[in-house]
């Protein structure tokens, strides 16, 4: 028992091995992709649900320009999808390899995903509540502010708390671009080197973070979400 | 179709705060087929401080007449004028600015869940820019008027039917509109809600001299607080004018349908006959046409029958079974003498065969 905890993976703090600093290298990456997804996929969910149902020419463009965007991010497998970027990476970041580049091949992969989350939370609200706004002589601007993103509130929780737990299973192809992470660990130290305490204890670490977020995202939508089948 | 009813009271001035003038809306049809015609040609003008009802089954063009009304439908032609702002051509801000005139009473309420009672009825003052202390201070008023007080602080998840109702009616007041526009405001509530809900509409229209238009199926809601009364059918006016008028008109569509009559009764030995003394001067009560029944010989028992008051006016329709006082039907000759006489002094009177 006591052989088990001198695996390296507890002692050190070297990248190459610690479950510690690649538990915080997978934090890091994670709370940076969803901060970037949350300012660009919210945005883009509104627009997707704004332009949607319009008969005008123009908006009824945007919204199969933006929904063919969307759609071929989400179709691209992620680790293609981290060598494709590759050019671009360079080009936004400065570099091809490390936790950043990793964090914008991520980003770029979860703002499709929770725009369209952000659009489903959106058609959830009756269109009952938005026209009778719209009756008190709303703008469009007042309609996002005031019914849209309050209304869905609970539901735009809960596409976060999900796309946050799915950019944490995708951190671990960030190894990939030498993103590192604990999922890279598992793969290199544990499954490619045999080593089951270092399979075991990563697999834990990421299913007690997983866990840890639902619940703070649960917590958090229930404190904001006021209709009836919540209580 | 010459459908002005505007009926002034003492001293009043002839004007409408509604006024539609031709309103046409024709929907292309889906697929290229026949266009529908949801609202064809309506004219009508309601007069200031009355409660007006617009009745009729669903796809009769109630619900594109409101759309009408609020600008959220263009009319396809005609004129809607709003407290003499012509809606149909207004775009943008001024739309926007001219949709404050009418507040919005719905089925549903459709009050915002994650507002609490209060901030729902400040909504539309937020929209308007009225500034936090003001707006305050309204709807502290407003709570009062609608009788929600210890209620401003609660989620409408936490509101029954009628509270969310009164939150809707409060909010719906709340920029100080010319005209309060209830959707079907009552037809989600039950018996005892829906009577409370309707006493603080006729309330307010007391204290607040407000227009109110009430858009509905329930003939009760009409009888109990409408001054006037307009039927839609298949987007055309069939009958309009002030609730007396209209319900003591036997022959016009809605008298039926406020004053309904019974179903004609069976394994009766007698000659059953509808009566409807609605619009007349000689015959005012069931009493007066029993009487005159024994004038022909015949005994009179009244079977079935509904009778309003209305307007302090009694509009009846009552159905009659007559007999000899042998007991057998009476003969087709009385029964012919007595239904002429009855029609000459205006009683809509009808032989019903079962």
């Amino acid at each position: 028992m006591i052989e088990l905890l001198d695996n390296p993976v507890f002692t050190t703090w070297d990248s190459n091995t610690s479950l510690w600093s690649n538990t915080l290298i997978t934090l890091y990456m994670t709370v940076g992709t969803v901060l970037f997804s949350t300012v660009i996929g919210v945005p883009l969910g509104l627009l997707l649900f704004e332009t949607s149902g319009a008969r005008s020419g123009a908006t009824r463009w945007i919204n199969s320009v933006v929904g063919f965007i969307v759609n071929v991010g989400r179709s691209f497998p992620f680790i293609i999808l981290i060598i494709a970027l590759i050019p671009v990476t360079r080009f936004v970041v400065g570099r091809v390899t490390g936790p950043n580049a990793a964090m914008f091949a991520l980003a770029i992969s979860a703002i499709p995903f929770l725009a369209r989350l952000i659009e489903i939370n959106l058609r959830e609200i009756s269109a009952g509540k938005i026209e009778a706004v719209q009756m008190m002589g709303a703008s469009r601007w007042q309609i996002i502010r005031q019914v849209l993103l309050p209304e869905a509130l609970p539901g735009i929780i809960g596409s976060l708390t999900t796309t946050t737990i799915a950019v944490i299973g995708y951190t671990a192809m960030a190894g990939a671009v030498g993103g590192k992470g604990l999922g890279d660990l598992a793969i290199r130290n544990g499954y490619q080197s045999y080593d089951n305490v270092v399979m075991v204890a990563t697999v834990l670490v990421l299913v007690a973070i997983v866990i840890a977020i639902q619940a703070l995202g649960s917590a958090l939508a229930r404190a904001v979400d006021h209709r009836a089948a919540a209580r | 179709m010459n459908t002005s009813f505007t009926r002034p009271g003492p001293g009043a001035i002839i004007t409408s705060v509604i006024t539609l003038d031709g309103l046409t809306k024709v929907f292309p049809a889906p697929g290229g087929g026949d266009p529908v015609v949801a609202l064809g040609g309506i004219d009508l003008h309601h007069a200031p401080g009355r409660v007006h009802g617009i009745v009729g089954r669903s796809g009769a063009g109630k619900s594109t007449l409101i759309r009408c009304l609020t600008g959220l439908e263009k009319p396809t032609s005609g004129r809607v004028e709003v407290d003499g702002t012509d809606i149909a051509a207004l775009e943008g801000a001024a739309l926007r600015a001219a949709r404050r005139n009418i507040g919005m009473v719905f089925q549903h309420a459709n009050l915002l869940d994650s507002r609490t009672a209060a901030q729902n009825i400040a909504h539309p003052l937020e929209i308007a820019g009225v500034p936090r202390a003001q707006r305050r201070e309204r709807v502290a008023q407003l709570v009062e008027l609608v009788g929600l007080s210890g209620r401003e602080h609660n989620y409408p998840a936490q509101l029954s039917g009628g509270q969310i109702q009164r939150v809707g009616i409060a909010r719906g007041l709340a920029a100080e509109p010319k005209v309060l526009l209830c959707d079907e405001p009552t037809s989600a509530l039950d018996g005892g809600t829906t009577r409370q809900i309707l006493n603080l509409l006729s309330d307010l229209r007391e204290r607040l001299g407000i227009t109110v238009v009430i858009i509905t199926h329930e003939m009760g809601v009409v009888r109990e607080v409408c001054d006037t009364v307009t039927l839609l059918e298949n987007g055309t006016i069939t009958q309009t004018g002030d609730l007396l008028e209209v319900a003591s008109d036997p022959l016009g569509p809605l008298s039926a349908e406020l004053i309904p009559l019974p179903p004609a009764p069976t394994g009766i030995e007698a000659l059953v006959v509808n009566c409807d003394y609605g619009n007349s001067e000689r015959f005012r009560t069931t009493e007066d046409l029993i009487r005159l029944a024994e004038t022909y010989e015949a005994a009179a028992t009244l079977v079935a029958g509904t009778i309003e008051t209305i307007g302090g006016r009694q509009v009846g329709r009552v159905q009659l079974a007559l007999r000899n006082y042998s007991g057998t039907p009476i003969s087709r000759e009385g029964l012919n003498a007595f239904l002429a006489e009855l029609e000459s002094a205006g009683v809509v009177a009808k032989e019903v065969t079962a």
